[in-house]
């Protein structure tokens, strides 16, 4: 039985190996699919639904759906790209984000992932909840704020760090990232060089005294849509 | 033909958006050529002088008078435009969204740090509008037609916007155009 597999999106025949989901064939085959809880050296968790495709008529996370020989992808309809809106649209009014004096903004993948989506205002009602901030720790601070819920950071810490410093507490609008000890992070063992600071997409986990080191104009999302970079894998292989 | 009007109004924000608007430059003089400005703190004109095409609004609505000034401009003016993450979302003022209105007086006029009140007063003069229990973007207080986010959105946003507007085509701006911060 051969390994690889043949599947389509949005029309466009794929190759990917058997095993892979159908986030990990686009972006291999420089598919750009949208997703905020995804990330590369983390295993699927399926949180945010913002990478559903529909899989042979069947909406989909395309982080955690598996590829199948023959499979029909969408992915870039205008169904889906409207799903994927009112996503990041709820996922902006639950929490506060205020881009205009967050340290990650530019750098930020839920602010990119508006952009793409061409969100000017979310159409929703704000909830403004109150919501805490954890400074306790020297050189770390967490801003439930700006916490969309990804589960990166706790896959993160228990998965690359070899730590648990978070885990999710509560359940529907009262869960939250908590952290490994009885009040504060300053009492876990999170440190500054933790990949669980890395991998946060907005602006929650931060290191402190570092903030606004790159210029507007030179950050990462300043010129260029979130996702250019796995397209422009696929613009070098047509040539 | 009469040159359109624009009206132009600064709500619970910080005149950015207008520095924003005159960080057109020399732009400026085209601009007038295009359209005439009705009430706006650009020419100090108190009062709308009849419809105008397009309305541009800073800052969301916070007190009780930025709702009225709001529902003036939806009134006499064919678009409106949420101009700045303020006029957008809410802002800087919406900060104090999730602490009770009189947490915010008693810190504002009592117990702030470097507040000298020994009588205590609030003030509550018949003049001052009153006070909003939340800030909210214009959008959840009239019907708002296009959004420029931005704090404050480039001068060239405003001016690609308003051009393309007052020539009749789409506003259809760059991805580097449409930014939150």
């Amino acid at each position: 039985m051969s390994d690889t597999i043949t599947f389509t999106i949005d029309g466009v025949e794929i190759q990917g190996r058997r095993g892979q989901t159908i986030l990990e064939a686009a972006d291999d085959a420089g598919v750009y699919i949208p997703r905020l809880c995804a990330f590369k050296d983390l295993s699927p968790y399926g949180a945010c639904r913002v990478c559903t495709v529909m899989a042979n008529g069947r909406p989909q996370a395309a982080c955690t759906q598996p590829i199948a020989e023959g499979m029909v992808v969408e992915n870039d309809t205008e169904q889906l790209k409207k799903v994927r809106r009112d996503i990041v649209e709820m996922l902006f009014v639950e929490g506060n984000h205020f881009c205009m004096f967050c340290e990650k903004s530019g750098n930020c993948e839920l602010q990119a992932m508006a952009y793409r989506l061409g969100i000017a205002a979310p159409k929703y009602p704000y909830l403004n909840p109150k919501r805490e901030v954890d400074a306790s720790h020297p050189d770390i601070l967490v801003d439930h704020n700006r916490c969309i819920l990804c589960a990166r950071c706790v896959r993160a810490s228990k998965d690359l760090d070899g730590k648990n410093v978070f885990q999710f507490i509560g359940r529907g609008p009262h869960k939250k990232v908590g952290v490994n000890a009885e009040a504060n992070l300053s009492d876990t063992n999170a440190d500054v060089t933790d990949k669980a600071l890395d991998v946060c997409p907005v602006g929650a986990l931060l290191r402190k005294r570092v903030g606004y080191a790159v210029p507007v104009g030179k950050r990462l999302y300043d010129l260029e849509p979130i996702g250019s970079d796995i397209e422009a894998k696929r613009a070098g292989q047509e040539k | 033909m009469a040159k359109p009007k624009v009206a132009t109004t600064s709500l619970a924000g910080c005149f950015g958006c207008h520095m924003s608007l005159l960080d057109i430059d020399d732009r400026i003089l085209k601009l007038v050529e295009l359209i005439d400005f009705d009430k706006s703190p650009i020419n100090d004109i108190k009062k709308f002088t009849g419809r105008c095409a397009v309305g541009l609004i800073e800052g969301g609505c916070c007190n009780e008078e930025n709702v009225r000034v709001l529902q003036d401009f939806r009134n006499h003016c064919a678009i409106l435009i949420s101009v700045g993450d303020c006029a957008t979302m809410g802002g800087i003022p919406a900060l104090r969204n999730n602490i009770p209105l009189q947490e915010c007086y008693d810190e504002a006029y009592k117990n702030g740090p470097s507040v000298h009140n020994p009588s205590g007063q609030i003030p509550n003069d018949p003049e001052l509008p009153l006070l909003l229990d939340k800030v909210f973007p214009c959008h959840e207080v009239v019907k708002i037609d296009y959004h420029l986010p931005g704090c404050p959105p480039p001068a060239d946003t405003l001016w690609e916007a308003l051009v393309a507007l007052l020539t009749d085509k789409p506003v259809d701006l760059p991805y580097t155009l449409i930014k939150y911060d």
